[in-house]
């Protein structure tokens, strides 16, 4: 008997057509993607990046603890020592090889808490697909932002910013100029001797 | 002979590229409803969509399945398609003092247009019973039971105009609605022709036929590319038909409301069209499907016996009235 009273019910048929004409001009939510973006919140967890002190070097100590803290297995940390005359960064160590398979990587954030010197860092930045699965794998070429940019574009959390004094910067002179030595093959070069050290 | 054929020719046109642009009002309406905002990537507006959808339905492959019957299954989508067409041989879309605005102005025209739609079904019937395949099959079982059933109560419905006009003539019908419009004495008539009209051309909440949900894609699962455009454009061709059958017979035809007179004749017609067009489509956004015994229960119960007494009623009428 129900199924009568819905097919006979004019009553209900007009509400429902008046309810899809006023939905006519009804505001629309989308946001037209490409050509308009959404904000996002600065918490947002996208692409990584690893950032730099003020004066250039770089905070990664490569003590790999975001390696371990990472749930996915996804970054990979080979360190190597600062010599005396090529230091990258203010500590003893600084990471040689410094690798995220952002195909592997949950964006949890994990590396983010586990990192000692706020070196790594989640960004907004999601926008990375390609057409090759090799290119997913993110090399310190690209996390590492530019020494142009100073200590990285990306909004930081907390109100007073990254603390500038973490690792003790201002006792470590700078002995070399770190705007020099960054072109495309910088990352070849160490790779080689990094292989030449596992080998010895 | 040579006129004909011009005539013809600028109709198709008009005809081929209404049918385009109704495709890009209804996905542009369907998605406002749905709070949406419809194609706009091609073109400004996305005006440009009808041309991008049939760019890409003609580079696709044409396939025949195996199983089908390959000649009826490469000629079905062209009966639909020219059944569809042949109707506006003879509808007229105004008139002037020298004539009306038709092809080939009929005396049963009324008739021979029924006639010639109810062909249409054969398209639909043969394309999925060629196909070879259990979805299609079972979508044109559907086609000729629920046509069949809806052209009886749809005919009826308008034999009442018929019998006030005095006419079958379609240019007649029109004329004899200078001072009313038929939809007035004849509002159950037009209701029922309304609902069975929507049976008829296969839409939602009659679409059945199709019901994507249940069989995949109905009459029309195995056809791609040109082929499955040719259905495309005959359902939209067809709907276009019967809102201008509706128009004709209940809405006054080129007959301006109001005396409103200084607008010609063939703009009211095309702006009556485009509103039965923009009910459709409010359906198709607005209703669900009927479950296939209801839709049965519904055509035989209650609009053939509603249709009759219409009819029945306004013959009493009439003869009384003289």
């Amino acid at each position: 008997m129900t199924a009568r009273k819905n097919l006979y019910n004019v009553g209900a048929i007009l509400k429902g057509l008046s309810i899809t004409f006023k939905f006519m001009f009804a505001k629309r939510p989308t946001i037209e993607y490409p050509t308009v973006k959404k904000q996002h919140s600065p918490r947002f967890h996208g692409l990584h990046e690893l950032r730099r002190y003020e004066d250039g070097k770089e905070r990664c100590i490569g003590c790999e603890l975001c390696s371990s803290a990472c749930p996915a297995n996804a970054i990979t940390v080979i360190g190597a020592e600062n010599s005396p005359d090529d230091r990258r960064s203010p500590g003893e160590r600084y990471a040689a090889r410094y690798e995220i398979d952002e195909l592997r990587c949950i964006f949890c954030g994990m590396c983010e808490e586990a990192c000692p010197t706020d070196a790594i860092v989640l960004t907004p930045r999601f926008e990375m697909s390609d057409y090759r699965r090799g290119s997913f794998i993110y090399g310190k070429d690209r996390l590492l932002v530019p020494p142009q940019a100073g200590v990285g574009e990306a909004p930081d959390e907390r109100p007073g910013g990254i603390p500038s004094d973490l690792g003790r910067v201002a006792e470590i002179k700078s002995t070399v100029d770190v705007g020099e030595g960054y072109s495309a093959t910088w990352r070849g070069e160490i790779l080689k001797g990094e292989r030449k050290g596992l080998a010895g | 002979m040579l006129v004909i054929f011009i005539k013809s020719a600028i109709l198709l046109l008009v005809v081929v590229t209404t049918f385009a642009y109704a495709m890009l009002v209804e996905r542009k309406v369907l998605g406002w409803m749905q709070m949406r905002p419809g194609p706009n990537r091609v073109g400004p507006w996305g005006l440009m969509q009808p041309a991008a959808d049939a760019a890409k339905l003609m580079l696709k492959e044409d396939l025949t399945p195996k199983t089908a019957d390959p000649l009826i299954y490469r000629l079905a989508p062209f009966v639909s398609l020219l059944t569809a067409f042949g109707a506006y041989a003879i509808i007229p879309f105004g008139a002037s003092s020298s004539g009306t605005w038709a092809i080939g102005n009929v005396n049963a025209g009324i008739l021979l247009l029924m006639a010639i739609t109810s062909i249409g079904v054969y398209g639909i019937s043969l394309g999925g019973w060629a196909s070879g395949s259990k979805y299609p099959l079972l979508g044109s079982i559907r086609a000729t039971a629920q046509m069949i059933s809806y052209e009886l109560a749809m005919t009826m419905s308008f034999v009442g105009v018929l019998i006030i006009a005095g006419t079958t003539s379609l240019d007649g019908i029109v004329h004899a609605q200078l001072r009313w419009w038929f939809v007035g004495p004849q509002i159950v008539g037009f209701m029922v022709y309304i609902i069975t009209a929507i049976a008829e051309t296969n839409r939602a909440p009659f679409d059945l036929v199709e019901a994507e949900t249940e069989l995949v894609a109905g009459f029309h699962t195995e056809y791609s590319g040109l082929r499955f455009g040719l259905f495309f454009i005959a359902e939209y061709v067809n709907m276009l038909t019967v809102s201008c059958i509706a128009t004709l017979l209940f809405m006054g035809g080129w007959n301006a409301p109001f005396h409103l007179t200084f607008v010609p004749g063939v703009v009211w017609f095309v702006l009556k069209v485009a509103a039965f067009m923009f009910v459709y489509i409010w359906l198709r956004a607005t209703l669900p499907r009927l479950r296939y015994d209801r839709l049965m229960a519904f055509g035989w119960k209650v609009l053939l016996p509603v249709a009759t007494l219409n009819l029945i009623v306004t013959a009493i009428v009439v003869a009384i009235t003289g």
